[in-house]
């Protein structure tokens, strides 16, 4: 069906919101990837063959965010929230919960601290704390039906930004304070508003002139970040909405979606919900009766880290190497083949919607006085509660990883806060109450990025940690610039040689020397940000780097350089570790204790992780050099 | 992916001789035209047709590329960079089976380099590489997006989540791979 103005849009949300009744018991079962990889879509037809349509309808949905306790259940209108279900369970829930109105307490939440019960989701300390308002609707709509986004107020927005001109848009974005979402903070108003003058410009020069183009960043590289992967799964028509407002804002006429290829199930639904909204006239040739002309297309990344990095990545939508190039000109002034183009992250598009939808009023009273809204994080790594949440900013770290997150498991202890990906850094515990926005974190020394938010425990070593992140980088530099191609590589040999306890006394001063370097030599982003990690780590685990170079000791017991492993006497000969240890290594017979020959031991830890008596005891403070790397040396 | 001495391993040979290669076969290389033409029409379409292309042919030879190329009208070195800067495109055909780990951060801090020595050690293929008998290609990835379940193994594109030795074994078991492959 196609839609030709205002008022039959209208009319026909009035029609779905009457079918829709919201009482009528509806089973939602999460069909993000986190879920889907539990065996979510074997709940799903579980619940499609155990239930008729007259005792409840199933839906599955986007991310619900609670990804550590997947497949996650909802059943509404009460919202009760099942964890870790299994489709041998569904003809309980039909039978207790459907037929009878009554909780299966066996599924519910288990409080990690006090091992309550809490049956419903919106009790769970989890989801109370959170202000949903990008991920609001994801537990409640199918992402492949633009239907039931319309019924939620979907596209309102639009349709309210083409009754209105592009600077009132542009003024009323301005006026919420929204700053891109992906990590750089920079207004996104002023963004638009340099686009659209551009464009004008260019429009009085040739009358012919067709428009700028707009681009959504959804090149989502950084290890640790998915927020951008949940939304175009859960909430696709979000995201196209927001571009559209943004289209008509600044005068483009054709948009781009730069998406991953590592995200498939992004990419369908996305590409499902843009056919959906051309069939039904809201992309295509005069929309809604305005004579403004839009349409999106898809482009797919093929994984590269670099083109997340906005000229790298229009040089990868115009098909050639993802390599940066020095701004100005920004890409507001000259994109995409040159032209006036507005690029921004998936979650800074889909909040332009809310903005519209609520008033810019509204969304400034969210957050801090410099930085406005709600933002996205993925709590991960070794946290209790692992997923996404969405919350006001200013919020602090300790609220975020110990009142949201649950704190560490296994009663360990915490160590660091990765925030931001290879462009951040590590906060350690002093300074988790510092509330987080764009500047305090960058006074840190690290950056709200993307959003990523890796807990890291007493395990992690940081010194490992920071060669990760150059490992990291290192590969993923482009090449393009010399601070960064060599720079990267040798800071990450200097980081290799400390993990391998062959560091010298010099070697933190070098790598301080060698970070600033990079940080102000390189071209893009990628390279400026990337001696990051290491800069924070050394800044606040200074000691760590102390303790492998002079002391040989490797306090979390990682780096292997460091290590050495013996049996004790809680050994009760089972024979295991010998039969898996891969160097062959361990002697011993039945039911006698067994003896590592620390001559063959390879470090793999793998007798460690199949000893089921703890019996592998692990040492440090002696330096081993791997024999067989020195054979190939 | 130094974790381990990996160098022991030797290097799988060269995999298809001039005349496999999709050019020489006249059904792909009517696939590969077709592409070419559904794309060449759109603004920047060399990714375009190079994504379509690994993805249906899984991978992008070098003779490949050359017909590419000339196909556009533009110089090989605007396919040839383009190929080798993205990691998701490659030169070689990858194996029957594709099993990627992930070692984003989130799977790193959960130990995401013990799964990926093991799979090194049972299926005896260094990350990047295919085995021989083109059986099974092991690859790395920087992030799946799937941080909440590390560490993430992606097999034949299923998702693993929450993998240890044990269950890595099991995974290779289930696709018949590994050192104990065949054997019953």
């Amino acid at each position: 069906m196609k839609i030709e103005n205002f008022s039959q849009l209208e009319e026909y949300r009035a029609k779905l919101d009457a079918a829709r009744d919201p009482n009528q018991p509806t089973v939602t079962i999460c069909g993000g990837t986190g879920c889907r990889a539990y065996g979510s879509e074997q709940v799903v037809a579980a619940a499609r063959e155990n239930l008729t349509e007259d005792q409840a309808h199933v839906r599955m949905t986007g991310c619900h965010g609670f990804c550590e306790k997947g497949p996650l259940v909802v059943v509404q209108p009460e919202g009760l929230f099942y964890a870790r279900v299994q489709p041998k369970d569904i003809p309980e829930i039909v039978e207790t919960t459907i037929k009878h109105g009554k909780v299966v307490e066996r599924l519910s939440y288990v409080h990690p601290t006090t091992g309550e019960k809490i049956a419903h989701e919106r009790d769970i300390p989890f989801y109370a704390r959170q202000t949903r308002l990008l991920l609001n609707q994801n537990g409640h709509l199918d992402p492949t039906s633009i239907d039931e986004y319309i019924a939620l107020g979907g596209y309102k927005s639009y349709a309210k930004a083409l009754a209105l001109t592009g600077d009132q848009i542009i003024e009323e974005l301005i006026k919420s304070g929204l700053r891109g979402r992906g990590g750089a903070g920079f207004p996104t108003g002023i963004k638009w508003r340099t686009a659209k003058t551009e464009i004008e410009r260019l429009k009085k020069l040739d009358p012919k002139y067709p428009g700028g183009f707009v681009a959504c960043n959804a090149d989502e590289g950084d290890p640790g970040a998915y927020m951008d992967r949940s939304l175009m799964e859960g909430n696709p028509h979000r995201v196209i909405e927001g571009m559209m407002i943004g289209a008509y804002a600044v005068g483009a006429s054709r948009g781009y979606v730069y998406i991953r290829a590592e995200y498939p199930l992004a990419v369908h639904h996305l590409a499902m919900a843009l056919d959906q909204a051309r069939e039904m006239g809201l992309l295509g040739e005069n929309i809604l009766g305005t004579g403004f002309n839009f349409d999106i297309e898809i482009r797919l990344g093929a994984g590269a880290f670099v083109c997340g990095e906005e000229t790298a990545l229009l040089a990868s939508i115009e098909g050639k190497r993802g390599e940066p190039r020095p701004r100005p000109p920004f890409p507001a002034i000259s994109g995409l083949w040159a032209q006036p183009t507005v690029l921004n992250n998936v979650k800074s598009w889909a909040s332009s919607t809310i903005i519209l939808d609520k008033g810019a009023e509204w969304y400034a009273k969210i957050g801090t006085e410099k930085s406005k809204g709600t933002m996205i994080f993925s709590l991960v790594g070794t946290v209790s509660n692992t997923g996404l949440v969405e919350v006001p900013m200013g919020i602090t770290l300790r609220e975020l990883i110990f009142g949201i997150g649950g704190g560490i498991p296994n009663g360990k202890k915490f160590k660091a806060a990765q925030i931001g990906g290879p462009s951040g850094g590590c906060i350690p515990e002093q300074h988790l109450d510092t509330p987080i926005d764009y500047e305090s974190l960058t006074s840190l020394g690290a950056i709200v990025g993307s959003g990523g938010l890796v807990v890291a425990n007493e395990d992690t070593c940081m010194v490992d940690l920071a060669r990760y992140f150059m490992n990291f980088v290192q590969e993923e530099s482009c090449g393009k610039c010399v601070p960064c191609r060599i720079g990267t590589l040798r800071l990450l040999e200097l980081l290799e040689k400390i993990c391998a306890g062959q560091g010298e006394d010099g070697d933190i001063e070098k790598l301080e020397r060698l970070s600033k370097f990079v940080n102000q030599g390189s071209l893009c982003a990628l390279g400026q940000t990337a001696p990051n990690p290491v800069l924070t780590t050394l800044r606040y685990f200074r000691k760590e780097y102390e303790q492998h170079i002079y002391d040989h000791v490797c306090a979390a017991k990682v780096c292997k350089g460091l290590l050495s492993y013996r049996i004790i006497d809680t050994c009760t000969g089972c024979m295991v570790c010998a039969r898996n240890c891969p160097a062959k290594a361990i002697t011993g017979e039945k039911l006698k204790l067994h003896k590592i020959d620390p001559n063959l031991c390879e470090r793999c830890g793998v007798c460690a992780s199949v000893c089921k008596f703890n019996a592998i005891a692990i040492d440090t403070g002696q330096v081993w050099v791997n024999p067989k790397a020195l054979q190939h040396a | 992916m130094r974790s381990k001495d990996l160098r022991s391993i030797p290097m799988a040979p060269a995999l298809i001789p001039a005349d496999e290669d999709p050019v020489a076969i006249a059904e792909q290389r009517a696939r590969i035209d077709q592409v070419i033409v559904d794309c060449q029409k759109r603004k920047g379409s060399t990714m375009l047709i190079l994504n379509q292309l690994q993805s249906e042919l899984g991978h992008i030879s070098r003779p490949m590329q050359n017909y590419i190329a000339d196909k556009l009208g533009v110089p090989l070195k605007d396919v040839y960079g383009v190929v080798t800067f993205y990691s998701f495109f490659t030169m070689k055909p990858r194996g029957k089976h594709v099993v990627r780990v992930c070692m984003g951060t989130a799977c790193h801090v959960r130990g995401a380099a013990k799964i990926l020595d093991r799979l090194v050690e049972k299926l005896e293929v260094k990350p990047g590489e295919t085995s021989p008998d083109r059986q099974v290609t092991l690859e790395t990835v920087n992030c799946v997006g799937a941080c909440a379940l590390g560490p993430v193994v992606v097999a034949d594109n299923a998702y693993s989540g929450q993998m240890n030795v044990a269950k890595a074994d099991r995974l290779l078991k289930s696709l018949n791979l590994g050192q104990d492959a065949g054997k019953k």
